[in-house]
């Protein structure tokens, strides 16, 4: 049924767009370090060189090629904040409905606990993990997951709690059914498309986070090549060389719109859809 | 004096030619009742919300006329429809507690009306008149009263509220939406002597929607019986009960189980169709045990084949002359019950919290038995079976099968005793998992209680789902596709793939219509007779314990009040709580006897 839902999706325009604008950047990033004239740390000319023949796009505050250093530089933000995001949307999905099928003192002590992560927002909450952590890029994945964590466990949760008492869970539990089976085969279907739509807000605004992590100092660390990075290296000679600091903030910018259309339109089709569901 | 008139009246789903209702023609006349029947799709609640100017979203009303008071209501702005509403027509819902306002108090809410529509009555008179409608409704009058919420009423308590919310403006039409559907047999009895006697005293006409064909013999003057937006008979109450014409109807009336005889319950073959896929001619001829092949393609008119009798069927003449109805079969008790307690339960007490629901209740169910729970709601029969298939945990004492303690928690009980011990939930929309295909559903207990691979639990699946009547392809649909029926033949099938010995059928048919009832009820004798399945089969349909049951016991408050054979609970009740739910169920005699009179029953 979620396929169907997804290819009627399909059919709203802002959809397209935002999978039009996704992909151009994903293009970007996969095919960009093949065909990037230099290396991303290369010292090309002077630094804040204006466009030339070897810099097409000028240099950076070192002498860098801006353009191979925006090739090379969304890898990280795309792998960091997708699979941030998939671990944090897995494993706040598998809370919230754990919370939700138990009941009880199980549920107090999760959705507590949630409560407790919630109450830090969460750039400040991976600013004080991030420190904790001392910047290694490896565990940044884990800290963005953990900052989503109470939030999707949270929408888990309230979709979770009206499909745990419907007749068809009791009628598993009559089976003796084991409870993890339960939870996969009977809750976790009904609560895929608020999942799904949560994964995409949670992609889109976790692009943004590991962007202004780099921005901060607190992610990656030169030299490597990272868009957030870029911005906070060359923002000081904006005026004399607006490229190194605008063409990454432009990938960074359609890349949150892309993913963020495709949520919207697939939020949209969901909300069109649902009234009816069950009965047509 | 005819208060309301309809002629020709059509309603269409927008923007798609398809209609709704078409060709409905009825008058009522002051102080009349008129029942309108139908099943689900029918078109009944259309027809009844057009008295009152309204159509439901995406419909609308494009042909004919509604005279109220010799006034057209078709086509007035929607300001003379608001003075209209509530003050001439006034409407009951089926549902009194998703009608009142949870926020304001009583009497706040039965003032409000004056202040709409009748501005000009005097305060002292708008008080006066509240307590004496109060008083007819049955309720009390005195200012504690008038200062309640709705939540602090029970739900006939509530559905007399909006009976005094509907009479208290005295309007000269009433719409009532099955109002009585959700109150026991008990409180609907009493909700329907009050209609009634509200309708004569104060000399309005009563439209009355109902699918319960027992409920109106008791209350209406004329009978509607619509089906598939036609209304396709009409007539008095004696001859739509006595002298029914139209296959449908004659049909409709084999479905209906009655207390008064265990019947052999008829089911119409096939589902009603939903517009737009209606079939030509008359509607009913594909699931019409009369049919002839004019009948796909002929123009229907009304039929009058009596005195204010009319048929929209092109056999109407042959059919009125022929013999009156096929007298209903009974069927014979069933004799083969075995002697062995398959099933027992010794001094149960339950709890829900700190309440107790469940008094020292001790039962047996032998095996090939159908054994009836009946009892009015909240009275424990559903914490009862709940607790014997392990989803209720709060009781204590005995539940044993085949003499061994069964564990409070359905998980820590053996395989075979899950296998063997099944349930079938009470709404067939709300057990089967929507994200999940018919197939998927009935392999879950397969992979659960048998390990059973794949390749061989298809093969199981397909040879249950024959066994309910239904065709093995449907294992790949999901439960929307489906109707009401089919989903519960399909909850059915997934208890019976586990070969089980006993079946906890929670209020199964309650959420069906009679005539899919009659074919569920006739899938469980065919299953009991074929397999020997036991049956406890929770109800509050004394009517229907008549026809399925062997023995019944009777709940009230948590306790049990009386046990015994089923011809001798219901022929000779002998605890007055027996004998007053007997009295309270709506009844119609088989035979050509008159209507029972109200005063039968009080």
């Amino acid at each position: 049924m979620n396929t169907t839902l997804l290819r009627r999706s399909l059919r709203e325009p802002r959809m397209r767009i935002g999978l039009v604008l996704t992909g151009l950047i994903l293009l970007v990033i996969v095919v960009g370090p093949l065909i990037a004239p230099h290396a991303h740390s290369d010292i090309v000319g002077a630094p804040y060189a204006p466009s030339s023949a070897t810099a097409l796009l000028g240099t950076d505050y070192l002498g860098e090629d801006v353009l191979s250093r925006v090739l090379a530089g969304g890898q990280s933000i795309v792998w960091i904040s997708f699979v941030g995001t998939l671990v944090g949307v897995t494993a706040g999905a598998v809370i919230g409905m754990t919370a939700a099928y138990s009941g009880g003192v199980m549920d107090e002590l999760l959705m507590r606990a949630m409560d407790v992560l919630r109450a830090f927002p969460p750039l400040v909450l991976i600013l004080l993990l991030m420190a904790m952590a001392g910047a290694d890029t490896a565990l940044m994945p884990l800290i963005v997951a953990i900052a989503w964590l109470p939030q999707v466990a949270r929408v888990a949760y309230g979709a979770a709690r009206e499909v745990v008492s419907r007749e068809f869970v009791e009628s598993a539990e009559t089976l003796g059914a084991p409870r993890l089976r339960i939870v996969r085969r009977e809750i976790l279907p009904n609560v895929m498309t608020p999942l799904m739509v949560e994964f995409g807000l949670r992609l889109t605004w976790s692009i943004g986070v590991v962007t202004a992590m780099s921005f901060l100092g607190v992610g990656l660390q030169p030299p490597a090549a990272d868009w957030g990075l870029m911005i906070k290296e060359n923002y000081q000679g904006l005026a004399l060389q607006p490229w190194g600091v605008v063409v990454p903030v432009l990938c960074v910018a359609l890349f949150t719109f892309g993913t963020n259309l495709i949520t919207e339109g697939f939020a949209r089709t969901v909300a069109r859809v649902s009234p009816q569901e069950g009965h047509s | 004096m005819t208060a309301v008139t309809v002629s020709g009246l059509r309603i269409d789903l927008d923007g798609r030619g398809v209609d709704v209702v078409d060709c409905v023609d009825f008058t009522i006349r002051a102080g009349e009742v008129l029942g309108l029947v139908g099943e689900s799709g029918s078109g009944k609640t259309t027809v009844g919300l057009a008295l009152l100017g309204d159509a439901r979203r995406g419909a609308r009303i494009v042909g004919g006329c509604v005279l109220i008071d010799g006034q057209d209501i078709v086509g007035l702005g929607p300001d003379e429809l608001t003075s209209l509403r509530g003050s001439t027509v006034a409407y009951v819902p089926q549902d009194p507690s998703m009608a009142l306002n949870p926020a304001l108090r009583l009497g706040t809410q039965l003032h409000e009306l004056f202040e709409f529509h009748q501005r000009e009555v005097p305060a002292g008179q708008r008080d006066e008149r509240i307590r004496t409608t109060l008083r007819e409704v049955g309720l009390d009058s005195d200012d504690a009263f008038l200062d309640r919420f709705p939540h602090q009423l029970s739900g006939g308590q509530q559905q007399r509220i909006t009976l005094a919310l509907a009479f208290v403006l005295r309007p000269r039409v009433i719409v009532l939406d099955e109002p009585t559907t959700g109150l026991d047999v008990t409180t609907q009895a009493l909700v329907l002597r009050t209609i009634r006697e509200l309708c004569a005293a104060h000399q309005v006409a009563a439209l009355y929607v109902t699918h319960d064909m027992a409920v109106v013999a008791d209350l209406a003057d004329r009978i509607l019986v619509m089906y598939a937006g036609r209304v396709v008979e009409s007539g008095a109450i004696t001859q739509i009960f006595d002298k029914p014409v139209h296959p449908y109807t004659r049909a409709l009336l084999a479905a209906v189980p009655v207390v008064s005889q265990r019947r052999e319950l008829v089911a119409i073959p096939g589902d009603t169709p939903s517009p737009g896929r209606r079939p030509t001619g008359c509607a009913f001829h594909p699931r019409c045990s009369e049919a002839v092949p004019e009948c796909a393609t002929a123009v229907l008119e009304p039929i009058e084949v009596g005195d204010g009798h009319s048929v929209r069927c092109i056999r109407a003449e042959p059919l009125a002359a022929g013999p009156a109805r096929a007298t209903a079969r009974t069927a014979a008790p069933r004799e083969d019950i075995g002697d062995d307690v398959l099933l027992r339960v010794s001094r149960l007490d339950a709890f829900h919290g700190k309440k107790q629901i469940l008094h020292d209740v001790s039962l047996d169910l032998a095996s090939r038995e159908c054994l009836a729970l009946v009892g009015e709601s909240g009275c424990g029969k559903t914490t009862l079976a709940r607790s014997i298939i392990g989803l209720h945990h709060k009781h204590s004492g005995g539940i044993l099968f085949r003499d061994n303690e069964m564990a409070i928690r359905a998980r820590d009980r053996p395989l075979a005793m899950r296998r063997a011990v099944q349930y079938i939930f009470q709404s067939p929309y709300n057990s089967l998992n929507p994200r999940r295909t018919i197939g998927e559903t009935l392999r879950e207990p397969l992979k659960v209680l048998f390990s059973m691979p794949t390749a061989k639990a298809t093969a199981a699946i397909s040879e249950t789902l024959e066994r309910v009547s239904l065709a093995p392809s449907m294992a790949s649909s999901y439960p929307n596709q489906l109707s009401g029926g089919e989903r519960q033949r399909v909850a059915i099938a997934r208890a019976l793939v586990c070969r089980p010995e006993v079946l906890i059928c929670d209020e199964i048919t309650s959420a069906l219509d009679v005539s899919v009832q009659a074919s569920i009820v006739r899938l469980l004798r065919r299953l009991q007779d074929e397999e020997g399945l036991a049956l406890l089969f929770v109800t509050h349909n004394l009517a229907l314990v008549r026809t399925v049951a062997d023995r019944v016991i009777a709940m009230r408050e948590g306790r049990l009040v009386e046990t015994g054979r089923v011809d001798d609970v219901l022929d000779r009740p002998r605890d007055p709580f027996t004998q007053k739910l007997i009295a309270a169920t709506p009844e119609f005699r088989a035979a050509s006897a008159p209507v029972p009179s109200r005063e039968d029953h009080s």
